[in-house]
């Protein structure tokens, strides 16, 4: 090997660029024992060590020895780091020092973390290619693709894009072609493969997973079966893309899941390509136990979403919209952003034969959370079902108190029912409160007048009594109903202040003549904006509007 | 409220149909809706919108053209002062009810594009501007997207349940006040940290898209057209979880942290000293006070937005808009230069605030000459 001469011709910025990418320190000296170069690997392991300074002056003892005796070998430590310095000829009569670590820490980037680039996998046939850390299987790229692969698979809850995710890393890191396959469910198995163009494919097939060897297996958890018992060309058509001609080599390895496996993994490189190897298998072992993991995280979280999302569907608030002459408009925030659920609520009933109006439900459970939706949807329900043999306010509100004091909860409720029906002039509403602040209405002048409706909460003692209010919106007039989470909310300059009756009928004094949606978004925002911190208390509000102009529904298209 | 500019304005009305020229909206059309909706005459402005459907007008076109650019002159007429804060939110209302009516026409859906994928739309926490992601979810929508809209204010927790539980492929995230940065880029890290990539867009992200990218976003659209655009090819997966600092070093110099947190105190401080200065505040109404004490809030919550993205511009731009305002409304600007004053007061040990502030008071002046 001529090294002098290819030396000699090598460019030598090219040189110093490579240099400063090697993972170990590189010191080149002059003739006169000066540092001309020192990479950035050097400078920083080596205290004092910068380009003009000598040599032996900032390196340690054992190295100047060495160097002034001309061996072009030695150990010894820097700092609490044992090395070997190997000393190579340089173009121009310099001596270039290369500082490996000579146990298993290395210099450099101590953390594989910063690595996202793809790696060239120790097939054991090439000792050059980096040492391996003594009591582990897996060499530096490996440690980064893993990193990388946690990163990714922890990312997500949702399934199919936990699949994903497992098939684009397998296929871009261990293999040319990765199948994740899910357990079969009804006779069908749902695929995601991702060929070797990198396209992500996902099938639900009919097919029987023992058409693949070890497939069957891997699915019920077995452990997997070697690749080297595997014959690729038994691989059926369902399984191989277009894009890979023949299949080579074959790997199935289980998705461990939560006790029951996840799915499994199937790898696969075309005909041509290397054979899987032994320390392949090894880390597409490693990286199936991370993957199972993360996608059974994800099919526990589908399933619970599922649960309480069907759950809560009762409990949320119905969209309110126009019903028969009557604008209609609601809008809720619970008092935690983690959920969706609390103790406000709200429903609208359309109207009976004994009552040609609608009817608006709006109370507020004692407590937050869960719990109290719960009790909400009770009382939604029970009022659902009162609604359809009694339409005096008064009467309601006393049976659904019997009902609440006879059940086994401790909650109360406030509650204002209003019936709203279209007239030639306006909607006339009656409200009847229940322990409910009683609701404002806003005029068509912007004066804002409360409702002149008392009555005793519900569920707390034996007998109730309450007294209705009449009146008339006028178009443009809207009676708006209001949890105390409107009222409560805390904050304004000093950060204590409640938003308080005043401000609220302030605001709703700038929304006469608004649409209903319009008055709810605007009351809304100001106590939003009025809070200061994340404490609050659920919020809700709805408003009963009086039309400005009747609708007439666009005629049908010719 | 009222901020002008967002994803719907568009210039160009209208795009080359697949076979032969779509009618065009015409102008008479255009002064119909917006009349209509000045009369909140819901069923003139829906029949108005109908009837250019029944012309063969693209829906798109009806969406963006007749009902967004109305949205957009909504806006622009409240900040010159011409239509009030209630007007404006009729308007927006009524703009709401025509979308959700349009989609009962029979040709709305006529063309059947190509199925694309699952898109999640939706505003940052506390960005009540609705109106945008909206307008981008009906164009979305009939562009063959999936569509996912989660409306005004989606509080972070809710956007990211969602996301896990639907898997879309990309999220659009909406912001129309540039207040809103600071939370638009905690979304934007959410987001990207459940795997999901984002597209942000509206007005909040500055002209060209500037704090899309400064946050971190992986795309920025200027308007609905571009998005549906943008969204022609998948985005690349976003990046590795981080934390929303990475982006921005600046943020180390903890003036963001000081002002934010301490902002009810700055805001009492300069409204203390304005008392002090303008004896005429003394016999100011509760409901004048309210307004002033309202008002230099807003300077010091652009402030910290300011120092959030480190943009001395974004500060700049908001002083010249709020003078231009406050003249609309017959406010003399020497109000807003002494709140500026005190705010310099305030925050004098801290560098980067107080060359925002020289920059404010520079706007100041420019538009005084």
């Amino acid at each position: 090997m001529s090294t002098e001469s290819a030396t000699e011709s090598f460019d030598p910025s090219t040189v110093a660029s490579i240099l400063a990418l090697a993972p170990f320190p590189v010191v080149v000296v002059d003739g006169g024992g000066r540092v001309v170069d020192a990479n950035p690997a050097a400078v920083e392991a080596v205290p004092g060590m910068r380009v003009d300074a000598g040599f032996e002056d900032c390196v340690p003892r054992w190295l100047a020895e060495a160097h002034a005796a001309g061996r072009p070998h030695a150990s010894g430590r820097i700092g609490n780091r044992l090395v070997r310095g190997t000393a190579s000829r340089w173009p121009g009569g310099r001596l270039a020092w290369w500082l490996a670590g000579d146990d298993d820490s290395d210099f450099g980037s101590d953390d594989g973390s910063d690595s996202g680039s793809d790696f060239g996998l120790d097939s054991g046939s090439d000792p050059a290619s980096g040492h391996r850390r003594p009591g582990s299987a897996l060499d530096a790229g490996a440690t980064a693709f893993l990193v990388e692969a946690s990163n990714q698979l922890m990312s997500s809850l949702n399934v199919e894009r936990s699949l994903e995710i497992t098939a684009t890393l397998a296929a871009r890191h261990l293999a040319e072609v990765a199948v994740v396959v899910a357990p079969p469910s009804r006779r069908r198995i749902a695929i995601t493969r991702v060929a070797r163009s990198g396209a992500v494919e996902r099938r639900t097939l009919r097919v029987d997973p023992a058409e693949v060897p070890g497939l069957s297996e891997a699915l019920q958890g077995f452990p997997p079966v070697p690749s080297r018992w595997i014959d690729p060309a038994a691989a059926p058509g369902w399984l191989v893309p277009g894009d890979l001609q023949e299949p080579g080599s074959l790997i199935v390895t289980p998705l461990p899941g939560n006790g029951i496996p996840a799915g499994a993994l199937v790898l696969l490189r075309g005909r041509g390509q290397e054979r899987f190897t032994e320390s392949e298998e090894a880390l597409a072992r490693v990286f199936a136990a991370r993957a199972g993991a993360a996608i059974s995280a994800a099919l526990l979280f589908t399933r619970q979403s599922a649960l309480a999302r069907t759950l809560a569907e009762d409990l949320m608030p119905p969209s309110l919209t126009r019903v028969g002459g009557v604008e209609l408009a609601g809008g809720y925030r619970p008092a935690g952003d983690e959920q969706r659920l609390g103790g406000d609520f709200y429903d609208f009933h359309g109207p009976t034969p004994d009552d040609p109006g609608v009817l608006v439900v709006f109370g507020d459970v004692s407590g937050k959370g869960v719990a109290a939706a719960m009790l909400a949807g009770r009382i939604r329900t029970s009022i659902s079902v009162l609604r359809t043999v009694e339409s005096d306010h008064e009467r309601m509100l006393q049976s659904l108190n019997r009902a609440l004091l006879s059940s086994r909860h401790t909650r109360f409720a406030t509650l204002v029912l209003a019936s709203a029906r279209s007239v030639a002039d306006g909607v006339a509403v009656r409200v009847t409160c229940g322990g409910h602040p009683p609701p404002l209405v806003v005029r068509t002048d912007g004066s804002v007048e409360r409702a002149a409706s008392r009555g005793t909460l519900i569920g707390a003692v034996e007998s109730v009594r309450a007294t209705s209010s009449e009146f008339l919106l006028a178009p443009g007039e809207t009676c708006l109903l209001y949890s105390d989470g409107i009222t409560d909310a805390v904050g304004g300059l000093s950060g204590t202040e409640h938003y308080g009756a005043d401000r609220l009928e302030q605001a709703l004094a700038g929304c006469a003549g608004l649409p209903a949606e319009a008055v709810v978004e605007r009351i809304q925002m100001l106590a939003e904006q009025w809070l200061t911190s994340n404490r609050r208390d659920d919020m809700a509000v709805v408003a009963i509007t009086a039309p400005i102009a009747p609708i007439r529904p666009p005629a049908p298209v010719g | 409220m009222g901020e002008t500019g967002d994803w719907s304005i568009d210039s160009h009305s209208g795009r080359d149909g697949t076979t032969g020229a779509p009618a065009v909206l015409t102008a008479e059309t255009v002064d119909g809706y917006w009349d209509a909706l000045m009369a909140r005459d819901e069923s003139a402005a829906l029949a108005t919108a109908w009837s250019a459907l029944d012309c063969g007008v693209p829906a798109e076109t009806v969406v963006l053209d007749l009902v967004g650019a109305a949205q957009s002159r909504v806006g622009a007429e409240w900040a010159a002062n011409l239509l009030t804060v209630a007007q404006e939110h009729a308007a927006t209302a009524l703009g709401d009810r025509v979308l959700a009516a349009l989609g009962g026409h029979p040709g709305y859906r006529r063309h059947a594009p190509a199925p694309r994928g699952r898109v999640t739309v939706a505003c940052v926490d506390g960005e009540w501007h609705a109106m945008p992601a909206r307008l981008l979810a009906e164009v979305l929508s009939l562009g063959g997207w999936r569509v996912d809209f989660l409306g005004a204010h989606v509080p972070g927790p809710h956007l990211i349940s969602h996301l896990h539980e639907s898997g879309p492929d990309v999220v659009a995230l909406s912001a129309t006040l540039a207040l809103r940065l600071p939370d638009a880029h905690a979304a934007i890290t959410a987001c990207q940290a459940a795997s999901v990539p984002v597209l942000a867009g509206g007005a909040a992200f500055g002209p060209h898209g500037e704090y899309a990218r400064l946050l971190g976003a992986d795309a920025w659209a200027g308007d609905a057209r571009a998005a549906l655009a943008v969204l022609d090819r998948p985005l690349p997966r976003p990046r590795p979880p981080h934390q929303a600092v990475d982006d921005l070093p600046h943020l180390a110099d903890q003036e963001y942290t000081h002002v934010a947190a301490n902002r009810s105190r700055i805001v009492s401080a300069i409204v203390a000293a304005l008392q002090e200065q303008v004896p005429a505040m003394r016999d100011y109404t509760p409901q004048q006070m309210q307004y002033t004490i309202e008002d230099i809030d807003h300077i010091v919550r652009f402030l910290a937005s300011a120092l959030y993205v480190d943009d001395a511009a974004l500060f700049a731009g908001f002083i010249a808009w709020t003078r231009a305002i406050l003249s609309d409304r017959g406010v003399p600007p020497h109000a807003l230069t002494s709140a500026l004053d005190l705010l310099g007061t305030q925050l004098r040990d801290f560098p980067r605030a107080t060359s925002l502030n020289a920059a404010g008071h520079a706007a100041m002046e420019a538009r005084a000459a």
